[in-house]
């Protein structure tokens, strides 16, 4: 018991100092277990994630429209392998983490339970949903699992193309007719709230954040990078003329961020447990083409 | 799952001629031309590399992370190895 303590203490003192920790080195039980929990995760997210834009691959409106969005669900599929890869190095089989993403153990981020009915969907993706993801990934390059880190940094330069192609189709209907406009600002209002629920439950709501700091996972808590994300994107809703809806966000000078409104945990919760509008949908679909 | 007997290869890339192979990562595939086929697709799909190598993960031999110290620290102390350890006056050139 005593060596193992000061193993523990050991491999503190190494992650505070910013080594970084590489697949054969000793590290606790229960790291390993939060790393391959979360890079499974964060696998099985890029892969589900798939699904939702596979969606209007046939019905993209050009073809330029479609040899982008081929390209960005590509990506996503890399960015699954990358990721899985990661996980592997820390002993777990690629077979059973599949296993526990189709038996329901495994997580994925539950903004992939929500539907895109529109192709303005496509846009709105881009720019929120992988502009929130990019706000998580460009922490976790620094996070102290060597494999993780490296695998977040090639993610992290290919999503900028992902944010950036999304802002350009919202762009082009807000420009656009009036029709068009309002498909913008309708997809909008379906996505805004699930988007700031992809960082996760408030700090005072999140058991593994502590530890997850503390052994340099995660670098930011889950409120600070909401709170980052909602202050870059604000103006630039505001550019496209488009209404965050939101009847509480308004700036605050003296915090010098955005004030907003209460997140509906409730709803959250549910599609975590499997309750969203597509859980069942992702699932049987996945289990169909493997 | 049809691929629970691919074995894992690692991969290398060569960004361009006259730089060394980088490892890039892993994957699973059948064969050797499979993974090179599967390394073009997941690593190189913006001009990352002119050159793939793969090798099976179980191949490569490692040095035990618990080995470093007797493996490594010996080169530590010996400091005459590195031209920095020799006072040249600057009047001489060249060296």
């Amino acid at each position: 018991m005593g060596t193992n303590v000061s193993l523990k203490d050991k491999f503190q003192a190494y992650v505070d100092a910013e080594n970084k920790v590489e697949p054969k080195d000793w590290m606790p039980e229960k790291y390993r277990r939060t790393l391959i929990r979360q890079i499974s995760q964060h696998a099985h997210s890029e892969i589900i994630g798939m699904q939702p834009e596979a969606n209007w691959i046939t019905r993209a409106p050009s073809l330029r429209a479609k040899l982008i969005l081929l390209a960005k669900v590509q990506d996503e599929a890399g960015h699954g392998l990358y990721l899985y890869s990661a996980a592997e190095t820390l002993g777990e089989p690629r077979e059973k983490m599949i296993a526990d993403l189709q038996s329901g153990k495994a997580k994925y981020s539950s903004i992939f339970n929500y539907p895109t009915p529109s192709w303005a969907d496509m846009g709105t993706i881009g720019w929120l949903v992988d502009g929130a993801a990019i706000q998580n990934q460009v922490m976790l390059t620094r996070t102290s699992y060597g494999p993780y880190a490296r695998a977040m940094v090639k993610i992290c330069k290919e999503e900028s193309f992902h944010q950036r192609q999304g802002y350009e189709i919202v762009m082009k209907l807000a420009q656009g007719t009036p029709e068009q406009r309002s498909m913008a600002q309708e997809s909008l209002n379906r996505w805004w709230w699930p988007s700031l629920m992809m960082f996760g439950p408030s700090d005072d709501n999140s058991p593994n954040s502590e530890q997850s700091m503390q052994w340099k996972i995660k670098r930011k808590s889950n409120d600070t990078l909401r709170q980052e994300f909602i202050d870059k994107t604000v103006p630039q809703a505001e550019y496209l003329g488009l209404t965050i809806p939101d009847d509480n966000l308004k700036w605050n000078s003296e915090r010098g961020h955005y004030d907003f409104g209460e997140i509906d945990w409730r709803e959250f919760y549910e599609v975590i447990k499997g309750n969203g509008p597509c859980n069942k949908e992702r699932i049987a679909h996945h289990k169909k083409s493997t | 799952m049809s691929e629970s007997n691919w074995k894992l290869w690692e991969v290398f890339l060569r960004s361009k001629n006259g730089l060394s192979h980088k490892h890039v990562g892993s994957l699973h595939a059948a064969d050797s031309e499979m993974a090179i086929k599967n390394a073009r697709d997941v690593y190189t799909r913006r001009s990352e590399g002119i050159s793939i190598w793969v090798v099976p993960s179980e191949e490569i031999t490692a040095s035990a992370p618990d080995e470093k110290d007797p493996l490594f620290t010996p080169s530590d102390d010996k400091v005459y190895r590195h031209p920095t350890f020799y006072d040249i006056p600057d009047d001489v050139e060249h060296m």
